[in-house]
């Protein structure tokens, strides 16, 4: 099953490489892990996408709350919860036909043209990670100069909160 | 009071109480050294090898219950130390470890002496830190402690820049006695609910198993423990680690399980129908195969480590919280219950047990004319009065002596489990010495372990501790050799000990006592005149039966009823 781990951590030098060393440690597996600074400087958010029977998953979260320095966690999967990715996609657009079919599948996308230039486009995306899969898909292989995605984020929806 | 890194460092260790640090110097500690150089109420006790440095204070630790500390310089300090890391943290030992570091602005720059400490020691500590600005040394020195000692102990590592310990740059100094860590807050009591449950559960049991481990010793808890066991009547087991935390010469002791158990203690284990384990991680040493693990019992798992529940072998009823407090909790609710244990039920279970027990699964031939180990071991027990602290190293002589030295106390019985650190017993034993100058402590080795760390002897004559050394000689790996006639058709690849020294002599020009004894009617003559000498560290030689083996054995990956036992003539 897949899971989204939500943790708040202390913004410390080497915190990041305690959870990337406890996962490969352990052999567990890791599918994306975005990790930035909250409205509280001293804290972090970090998202772990991962896979695993429910006993590896109760491991995971068990060893991941034996870190000093996570503060909190949250499966947030276990309820109703939002997740979003973002992703930049550099295209070729070099003719005016490529560049009419790109722009209407953005459009169907709801992404955004951001960059404009006489062979490529670079459309912004965000979604689900299976919503960017399908415009990835729906672009076909020969169009796509680079990917670039942020990997998953999310938050539960309604009153639950991740907060100290 | 305004002082230099340097001095908080020394400061701060006594302001904690620290008595003893075990260490070894170079560059990037100098100024600490210095500043130990110039006072006298923290004694630093030299080593030979970091390695030993930190097995002394884990030595030290595990026998007083107080944290180890060690310091070393950076670079090869640092590494020789992460064996001894390791060790520690295996077996949850609470060490702080002060590793010297490149002043900050050399860091990253390969550095003379550099290694990135806090990276290498990242997977086996509890926890490291690296301090970059003096400010913030007395209180990083200040969560050390406190992370090292509570909830499951473990070993810290602090790196200090050299630069940091400056001894002209002064700042302000208090001691932080209390400190709060919002991302760290150990669960104490047990979940009220849970505990009821449990014991209602332990109650209603006909056939029930305590098993017990090294988290009894670490928490303290072997009086709550003693209570719980008598009270309910049931018979119990320890682990490799919680020897001596239920006395080991009481009826109710079924002796250590798992793979070099007793017959009496896996076959209980096979059958029970509640097992309550008490401060244990369910090693694969302990388990053998997993799905034939207690394949009729309901479980309880009380320990203070969420992440040792259900870890490998799932759970009926877990209680997280330490030892002390969930015992006594325990034996309050059993007191207040109308339930009692059912008394018939009990009765078949004890006479099931008697007829395993009977089996006598460690007799061993006590009529050989070569010296047996077990023999050693026994004759120790009963010239130490069974009260010495007893440290080991690794291979048959430590199994030898967890199944014939009969613990009856907490702290006393020292050895490497988790990681099984060959070299780990001399220095341990130095350091339980120095933190019990009066006491009786014995070193039990193999010729091939002693070497490991024998640069200590050197150590020991320095400080005057008198260790008394049993080394079961027996010119051979001998655990690696059981495992090739078991396992490899006796094909004894590299187990062998060519080459091996005069220990007498090599005892001697140590400035020590050496001893060899040969023949079995030597043995407890020998062990007699060894403690006698109460100011001497005496190195005994026993050359023993090369051939004898550890028995009961369950192999990796069998089940507790599938033993192997020891075949007699
Ligand atoms: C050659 C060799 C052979 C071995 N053979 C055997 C064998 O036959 N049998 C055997 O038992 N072992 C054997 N071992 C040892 C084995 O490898 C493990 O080290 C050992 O079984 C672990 O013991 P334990 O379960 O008591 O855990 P420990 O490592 O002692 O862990 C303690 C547990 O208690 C918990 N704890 C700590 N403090 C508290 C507290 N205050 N309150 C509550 N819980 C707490 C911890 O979280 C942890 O889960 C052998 C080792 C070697 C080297
Ligand atoms: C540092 C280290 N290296 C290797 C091993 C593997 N090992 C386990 S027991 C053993 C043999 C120990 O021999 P000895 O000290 O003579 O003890 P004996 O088994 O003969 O009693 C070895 C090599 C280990 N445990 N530790
Ligand atoms: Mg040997």
């Amino acid at each position: 099953m897949r899971h989204i781990i939500s943790l708040l951590m202390e913004n410390e030098a080497g915190a990041l490489s305690r959870v990337a060393g406890l996962f490969s440690a352990r052999g567990y597996n890791i599918e994306s892990l975005t990790v930035a600074p909250t409205e509280d400087p001293s804290l972090s958010r970090m998202t772990i996408v991962t896979r695993g029977s429910e006993a590896i998953i109760e491991q995971i979260t068990k060893q991941l709350n034996k870190l000093i320095d996570v503060v909190k966690l949250a499966d947030i999967t276990e309820g109703r919860h939002l997740e979003r990715e973002l992703m930049l996609i550099k295209v070729r657009a070099d003719n005016p036909s490529r560049r009419e079919e790109i722009k209407r599948l953005a459009d169907i996308f709801h992404g955004r043209i951001l960059d404009v230039s006489d062979e490529t486009y670079i459309v912004e995306l965000t979604g689900n990670g299976q919503k960017l899969d399908a415009f990835i898909d729906a672009l076909g292989p020969g169009a796509i100069l680079e990917t670039v995605r942020s990997g998953t984020t999310g938050v539960a929806r309604g009153e639950r909160t991740l907060h100290v | 009071m305004k002082l230099s890194g340097a001095e908080i460092v020394v400061q701060f260790l006594k302001d904690e109480g620290v008595e003893h640090v075990f260490g070894y110097p170079g560059g990037a500690v100098l100024h600490i050294y210095d500043a130990i150089f110039q006072q006298e109420e923290l004694r630093h006790i030299l080593v030979r090898h970091e390695q030993g440095a930190v097995h002394a204070a884990d030595g030290y630790a595990r026998s007083t219950g107080k944290p180890g500390v060690a310091l070393v310089t950076s670079g090869p300090g640092a590494t020789n130390a992460v064996t001894g890391i390791a060790t520690a943290y295996m077996d949850s030992i609470p060490l702080v470890v002060l590793t010297g570091q490149v002043a900050t602005p050399f860091i990253g720059s390969d550095a003379f002496q550099e290694v990135d400490a806090v990276g290498i020691t990242r997977p086996c500590v509890k926890h490291n830190f690296l301090v970059r600005n003096l400010e913030d040394l007395a209180e990083t020195l200040k969560k050390a402690f406190y992370i090292a000692t509570t909830g499951r102990p473990g070993p810290v590592v602090v790196d200090i820049p050299k630069n940091v310990t400056d001894p002209n740059i002064k700042i302000d100094y208090a001691y932080p006695d209390r400190i709060e860590m919002r991302s760290y807050n150990p669960t104490v009591r047990g979940h009220t609910g849970q505990i009821n449950r449990a014991v209602d559960m332990i109650l209603d049991a006909r056939r029930p198993m305590i098993y017990t481990g090294g988290g009894v010793v670490l928490g303290d808890g072997s009086e709550e423990l003693v209570k719980f066991t008598r009270t309910l009547g049931y018979p119990i087991t320890n682990t490799l680690m919680g020897l001596g935390a239920y006395p080991g010469t009481d009826r109710q002791f079924l002796g250590m399980l798992g793979m070099h158990g007793t017959y009496e203690a896996n076959m209980a284990m096979h059958e029970c129908d509640v097992l309550i384990a008490i401060g244990a991680r369910f090693d694969d040493r302990v388990t053998g195969d997993v799905k034939q693990f207690c394949p009729e019992a309901k479980i309880i798992h009380i320990d203070i480590d969420p992440s040792s529940i259900s870890k490998n072998v799932r759970v009926d009823v877990p209680i997280v919280g330490d030892i002390k407090h969930v015992l006594a909790d325990m034996n309050r609710v059993i007191e207040a219950s109308k339930k009692k244990p059912d008394e018939a039920a009990l009765k078949r279970w004890w006479e099931q047990i008697e007829q395993w027990r009977a089996k006598d699964c460690l007799r061993y031939d006590r009529n050989s004319a070569l010296i047996k180990p077990q023999y050693v071991i026994e004759k120790l027990w009963e010239v130490t009065g069974g009260d010495a602290f007893v440290t080991s190293d690794v291979g048959q002589h430590q199994m030898f002596t967890a199944q014939f030295y009969k613990f009856d106390q907490p702290r006393r019985w020292i050895n490497s489990g988790g990681l099984g650190t060959m070299g780990f017993g001399l220095p341990a034993a130095l350091g339980v010495q120095i933190a019990h100058p009066d006491a009786t402590v014995a070193c039990v080795t193999g010729e091939a372990s002693i070497q490991m760390c024998i640069q200590e002897l050197s150590t020991a004559l320095q400080y005057m501790l008198p260790v008394k050394i049993v080394n079961l000689n027996n010119r051979y790996m001998g655990m690696v050799r059981q495992w090739q006639e078991l396992f490899y058709e006796s094909r004894y690849s590299h187990s062998y000990m060519d080459a091996l020294p005069d220990f007498l002599k090599l005892a001697e020009s140590y400035g020590h006592v050496g001893m060899r004894i040969e023949k079995p009617e030597d043995v407890e003559g020998a062990l007699r005149e060894a403690f006698a000498m109460k100011d001497r560290l005496v190195f005994m030689d026993f050359i023993t039966d090369q051939t004898e083996n550890v028995y009961p054995m369950i192999a990796a990956g069998k089940g507790h009823h599938e033993m192997h036992e020891r075949e007699l003539a």
